[in-house]
C-alpha cells in the first residue's frame, strides 16, 4: 500500500515538508518511487501564475525535439528552473539528462481564445508530447499548466529529493501532494506513478481499484481526448474527478456520490434524492469499489480527501488555520505539522468528504447524506 | 412378434429406444401405480407364460414342460408409446420394482419419430449436455493488496436497471429542464424470463408469482418475472402485484386485448413491457401452444376459442422492417402507459444481433435488449429448431457489450442474458460470468421449473413432453388432475430458496473479488478460461 501526504498552506513551504512525512512513514512504502505535484506556487513562479508550466523528463535529445516542437507552436520560454543533476544517481535512481521545470508564454495565435480553448489545446499539447516522447522514450511529460509542477521519480523518496536538489529555494507551493510508492509491479513506468493530472484536476490514491476496466472502458469511450492513459488503475480517479466537475459541472461533494453512491435507503431519504438517483444510475460504470484513499486537489486551490465506501484505507486530516495536512498516517501529520490541535484530527469515513478550501481556515466536513448545494 | 413375424420399418426392439425400463419381478407387487401414472402409457399390465423344463426323477419318467404364468410389466415398443424416461413409474412404485435406464447408446427412435409425416415436435431444451458457461472461473481474488470482502458481513448492492439510462449530462440537463426521462427500474439481476400461462400450469404460474411476490414485499429482494406470450390473470393485472410483473407481447399478442382493456383500472405500473422477437430455444419460429392445453381458462385469458392449437407467427406480421417492427412497436407500448413503463425488445442471439443493438442505440425509447442463447427452453417446439437453431450466449453477449463500450453506451442500453444460465446447476456462477462479460442482468426459466417444481426434463432427452399437456409433475399441464400434484405454497417456497441461494452464492464470487458496491458489469478481467480460442473470442484471459 502506497503511503500519501498532502498539505495546503497560506505560506508557500518546501515540498521537503511533504517529503519529510513521507519519510516517517516509510514503514508504509518501499522506496520504490516518488510523486509530487505542486500548485500555488511560490518563488519565481508566483509572479507568472498564468504562465503554462511544463514538467518532465527529458533525454538531450528529447529536449531538443521538445524545443522544435514548441517554437513551432509559437511558445516562447518565461522561466526555467534547471535541475541538473550529478552524472551518478543514487542507487535504485535511474540516469536522467534533465528534469524540466519551463514555464512557457503562450503563442501570440492563442491571443484572445476563450479559457475552455485554452485549456483544450494545453490538454492536446502534453497528449502530443507524450505520445511524442512514447516514440522514442527520449520525453516523459507529467503536466502542463498554469500553477502546476510535476515530479517523479523511481526511487527513495529522499534520496531522490536529495539528487534532485529539491529544498531549492525556487521550489515552493502551497499546496503540496506527495505519495510514496509500494510498488505492485516489477516494471516502474512514471505513467503509472501518483499523483495524476488532467486539466487541474489532481489526485492520488492508494489501494487497488478492483471496478478498473470497466470504469476505464467508459471513461474511454466519452470522447475526451484526455481520458487515456491507465497506466496505473489508480489513473481512473483522477479522471472521474475531472468528469464530475469539468464535464458534469458538479461540486467536488458529488464526486463521492459517483463513486460510491448511496445505498437505497439512505438515498431515500436524502433531500436531493432524484437528482443523486439519477447520478447513481447514469454514472453507474464510474462507482468503485475500493479498497482506495483518494486525496485531490482542484483548480480553485481546495484539497481533499475522501474513502471507498466501506473505509478501508487508513487517511487523517488535521492542522491549524492557515495549515491543513491529510496523511495516511498520523505520524505524517505530527512530522509536518506538529503544532495542531491533535483533538481536532479527523478520519474522513465512508459517507465523509474532507475539504480545505483555498482559504485554509478550517476543515469542512460533507457528509453524502448532506443536502448536495449544486456549484453550478 | 413371432420370429418369421411381418417387420415394418418401424418395428423396434426395447433396445432401440432411449428409455428401457428395468422391472423386478420379486418387488413388484402389482399394485397398477406405475401403468396409471405414466404419461406417455408406455407400459402396460403384461401377461407372460413360462416354460420350465422338469427333468425326470426316476428312470422310467420322462422330463416333462411345465407351463407357468406371470403377470408383470411389459414396456412398448411402439414408438407412439415410447418411454420418455420420467421416472414417474418409480416415483409411484411403493416397491422401488421399476425404474428407466437410458440405453447405452444412440438410440433408433429418433429416426421413427416422424411417422405420419409429422416432424418431432417437443417440449424442453436442446439435447447437449456442455456448458461453456461452466468452464469461465473468476481469477481475480483479491490477496493482500486489496482486501476480499465479507460475503456474510459487509453490504452488498446486489442490483440493476432496467430501462434506458441517459447519459449523465443529458440526465442533468433533463432534470434541471423538468423534461422526460425515460423510466428506470432498480431490480434484482436475476430474472424469471417468460413463460405463459398455458405453457404452464395454474399452480406452477401462480406459485411463481407467490415466490416472487415474497421475495419482493417480505424479502425486499426487487425480483421480476415476465408473463411470456399468454396475457395475464385479470384479477392480478389489477393488483398491486402488478409491479413485479413484465408483461411480455408477441407476434400471437395472445392476450393484450385483456391487458388493454385493463389498463384504466391498474393500481399500478407494470414493471416493463417485453416484445418477444425471437427466444432462443426456437429462433425464428413464433410460440407453439398446442391444443390439449388450451381449454376454458386459457382461451378466455388469451381471447381465443377452446380447443384450438395457437402458433404464434415467426414474426410480427403487421411490421415488415427493423425501424418499424422496432421503433413503432416500442413507441406505441410506451404511449399505452404514459411513457411510464420501460419497453424493450427480446430477441435469440444471433450472428445478427448487433445489427439489432445498433438500431436500439438510435431509438432513444428502447430500454434494453434481452438475449435468449441457444440453451434456452420452451414448451413446445420443432425438435430440429432445439437441437440445431440458435447461438451459444456467451459470445453473442460479449460482442453486444463490446459493441456498446465502443459507442460508449455500455451504461444506457441493459443487455439481459438468457439461456443456458445453470444448465447443469451452477447458476450463481453462470450468471455472474454472464455479467462479467457485459449482460446487466439473467433470465431463467428451466432452472426455476426444475428446482422450484421438480421438472424431470434434461439434456439428454428426458420427458420433455410439455408439449402435450401431460407433463407428470404438473407442470406445463392444464390437466387439472396433473396440476392438482404441484402445491401452489411449496412452489412459491421453493422459489424464495432459489433467490436467496443465489444470492449468497453471488455475494460468494463478489467478495473474493472486492466487488460489492455496483454489479460487476463488463469487469472481464476477473474471468478465465482453459480454452485458448474461447478466451480469444470472448477477450478474458486465458489460464491454464
Ligand atoms: S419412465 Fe415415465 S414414461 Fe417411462 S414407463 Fe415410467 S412413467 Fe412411463
Ligand atoms: S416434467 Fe413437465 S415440464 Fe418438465 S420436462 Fe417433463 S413435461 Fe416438461
Amino acid at each position: 500500500m502506497c503511503r500519501l501526504f498532502a498539505i495546503t498552506s497560506q505560506d508557500p513551504l518546501s515540498p521537503m515538508v511533504a517529503l519529510q512525512a513521507l519519510d516517517v512513514m516509510r514503514e508504509g512504502h518501499d522506496g520504490s518511487g516518488v510523486g509530487l505535484f505542486l500548485r500555488d506556487l511560490g518563488g519565481p513562479f508566483d509572479e507568472i501564475k498564468d504562465a503554462p508550466i511544463l514538467s518532465g523528463i527529458f533525454s538531450e535529445a528529447g529536449l531538443r525535439r521538445l524545443d522544435t516542437y514548441m517554437m513551432d507552436l509559437g511558445f516562447m520560454t518565461k522561466y526555467k528552473l534547471s535541475i541538473k543533476v550529478p552524472k551518478t544517481p543514487p542507487a535504485g535512481v535511474p540516469r536522467r539528462d534533465i528534469y524540466l521545470v519551463r514555464a512557457y508564454e503562450y503563442p501570440e495565435d492563442w491571443d484572445g481564445l476563450p479559457q475552455s480553448e485554452l485549456y483544450n489545446r494545453l490538454l492536446e499539447t502534453r497528449l502530443t508530447l507524450r505520445a511524442m516522447g512514447d516514440e522514442t522514450g527520449d520525453m516523459i511529460v507529467f503536466s502542463f499548466w498554469p500553477d502546476v509542477i510535476m515530479i517523479k521519480e523511481i526511487g527513495d523518496p529522499l534520496s531522490v529529493a536529495k539528487h534532485l536538489m529539491l529544498d531549492r529555494k525556487e521550489l515552493q507551493a502551497r499546496i503540496i501532494m506527495a505519495q510514496g510508492r509500494q510498488n505492485t509491479n516489477y516494471a516502474i513506468n512514471l505513467y503509472a506513478c501518483h499523483p495524476f493530472f488532467i486539466q487541474g484536476y489532481s489526485t492520488m490514491t492508494n489501494g487497488e481499484n478492483t471496478a478498473f476496466i470497466p470504469i476505464r472502458e467508459y471513461l474511454s469511450s466519452r470522447g475526451f481526448p484526455g481520458y487515456v492513459g491507465y497506466q496505473s488503475d489508480s489513473e481512473v480517479f483522477t479522471h472521474i474527478l475531472h468528469f464530475a466537475v469539468n464535464r458534469l459541472g458538479l461540486g467536488v461533494e458529488a464526486y463521492k456520490h459517483i463513486i460510491t453512491p448511496l445505498q437505497e435507503a439512505d438515498l431515500h431519504a436524502h433531500p436531493n434524492h432524484q437528482l443523486l438517483t439519477g447520478l447513481k444510475q447514469t454514472c453507474r460504470k464510474l462507482i468503485i469499489d475500493g479498497p482506495n484513499c483518494v486525496i485531490g486537489s482542484l483548480p480553485d486551490h481546495s484539497l481533499f480527501m475522501v474513502q471507498d465506501r466501506k473505509k478501508l484505507r487508513p487517511g487523517v486530516v488535521g492542522g491549524r488555520p492557515g495549515r491543513y495536512a491529510f496523511s495516511s498516517e498520523l505520524c505524517g501529520l505530527d512530522a509536518a505539522i506538529p503544532e495542531r490541535d491533535k483533538s481536532q484530527d479527523f478520519q474522513p469515513m465512508h459517507l465523509d468528504t474532507a475539504i480545505v478550501n483555498a482559504d485554509r481556515q478550517e476543515v469542512k466536513i460533507c457528509s453524502q447524506k448532506d443536502p448536495l448545494h449544486l456549484s453550478h | 412378434m413371432q420370429p418369421e413375424g411381418p417387420i415394418a420399418p418401424f418395428s423396434l426392439s426395447i433396445k432401440d429406444l432411449p428409455w428401457q425400463i428395468a422391472w423386478d419381478k420379486d418387488k413388484c407387487t402389482l399394485c397398477g401405480r406405475c401403468t396409471a401414472s405414466c404419461p406417455v402409457n408406455a407400459i402396460e399390465l403384461g401377461v407372460f407364460r413360462k416354460r420350465q423344463v422338469a427333468p425326470a426323477v426316476g428312470i422310467l419318467e420322462a422330463p416333462e414342460n411345465q407351463y407357468t404364468l406371470y403377470y408383470g410389466i411389459r414396456q412398448k415398443t411402439d414408438p407412439a408409446y415410447a418411454c420418455v424416461g420420467c421416472a414417474m413409474c418409480n416415483m409411484v412404485c411403493p416397491n422401488d420394482a421399476i425404474i428407466p435406464m437410458h440405453g447405452d447408446e444412440i438410440d433408433k427412435l429418433r429416426m421413427h419419430g416422424d411417422r405420419g409425416g409429422q416432424a418431432r415436435r417437443r417440449g424442453g431444451r436442446r439435447n447437449d449436455p456442455g456448458s461453456l458457461l461452466d468452464q469461465i472461473k473468476f481469477i481475480r481474488i483479491s490477496m493482500l493488496t486489496d482486501p476480499a470482502l465479507d460475503a456474510g458481513r459487509h453490504e452488498f448492492e446486489l442490483r440493476t436497471l432496467l430501462g434506458r439510462v441517459l447519459p449523465p449530462e443529458q440526465n442533468l440537463k433533463f432534470m434541471a429542464e423538468n423534461g422526460w426521462t425515460p423510466p428506470v427500474r432498480e431490480i434484482y439481476p436475476l430474472m424469471i424470463g417468460g413463460m405463459s400461462f398455458g405453457a404452464l400450469s395454474p399452480n406452477m404460474w401462480e406459485g411463481l408469482q407467490m415466490g416472487v411476490a415474497y421475495l419482493n414485499e417480505e424479502l425486499g429482494m426487487p425480483v421480476r418475472m415476465c408473463t411470456g406470450e399468454g396475457g395475464c390473470p385479470p384479477r392480478l393485472l389489477r393488483s398491486r402485484f402488478l409491479k413485479y410483473v413484465i408483461l411480455q407481447i408477441a407476434s400471437g399478442y395472445f392476450g393484450w386485448d385483456e391487458i388493454i382493456h385493463a389498463i384504466p383500472e391498474m393500481k399500478e405500473d407494470p414493471c416493463a413491457v417485453e416484445i418477444k422477437y425471437g427466444q432462443g430455444a426456437k429462433p425464428g419460429d413464433g410460440g407453439l401452444l398446442m391444443w390439449y392445453k388450451v381449454n376454458k381458462l386459457i382461451a378466455a385469458i388469451r381471447g381465443v376459442p377452446e380447443g384450438v392449437s395457437l402458433p404464434s407467427p415467426p414474426t410480427h406480421q403487421t411490421k415488415y422492417s427493423i425501424e418499424e417492427s422496432v421503433a413503432k412497436m416500442i413507441q406505441s407500448m410506451y404511449m399505452a402507459w404514459g411513457f411510464r413503463v420501460p419497453v424493450y425488445p427480446k430477441i435469440s442471439a444471433t450472428t445478427t444481433s448487433l445489427a439489432v443493438l445498433n438500431n436500439l442505440t438510435r431509438n432513444p425509447y428502447a430500454s434494453a435488449l434481452a438475449v435468449d442463447g441457444e440453451d434456452g427452453g420452451t414448451g413446445a417446439a420443432y425438435n430440429v429448431s432445439m437441437n440445431h437453431m440458435g447461438h451459444p450466449i456467451a459470445s453473442n453477449i460479449r460482442d453486444c457489450y463490446l459493441n456498446l463500450a465502443k459507442v460508449g453506451m455500455q451504461n444506457e442500453i441493459p443487455i439481459i442474458a438468457g439461456g443456458g444460465i445453470g444448465k447443469t446447476g451452477n447458476m450463481a456462477a453462470n450468471a455472474a460470468a454472464l455479467i462479467m462479460l457485459g449482460a446487466s442482468a439473467v433470465q431463467i426459466g428451466k432452472y426455476i421449473m426444475q428446482a422450484a417444481a421438480g421438472c424431470l426434463g434434461s439434456e439428454t432427452d428426458r420427458c420433455n413432453i410439455c408439449n402435450i399437456g401431460l407433463c407428470p409433475k404438473g407442470i406445463t399441464s392444464q390437466d387439472p388432475r396433473l396440476y392438482r400434484r404441484l402445491d401452489v405454497d411449496q412452489v412459491a417456497e421453493r422459489v424464495v430458496d432459489v433467490f436467496l441461494a443465489f444470492d449468497t452464492e453471488l455475494r460468494k464470487i463478489l467478495a473474493p473479488l472486492g466487488r460489492s458496491t455496483s454489479l460487476p458489469i463488463g469487469m472481464s478481467d476477473a474471468l478465465g478460461i482453459a480454452d485458448k480460442n474461447a478466451a480469444e473470442r470472448l477477450q478474458i484471459n486465458y489460464v491454464v
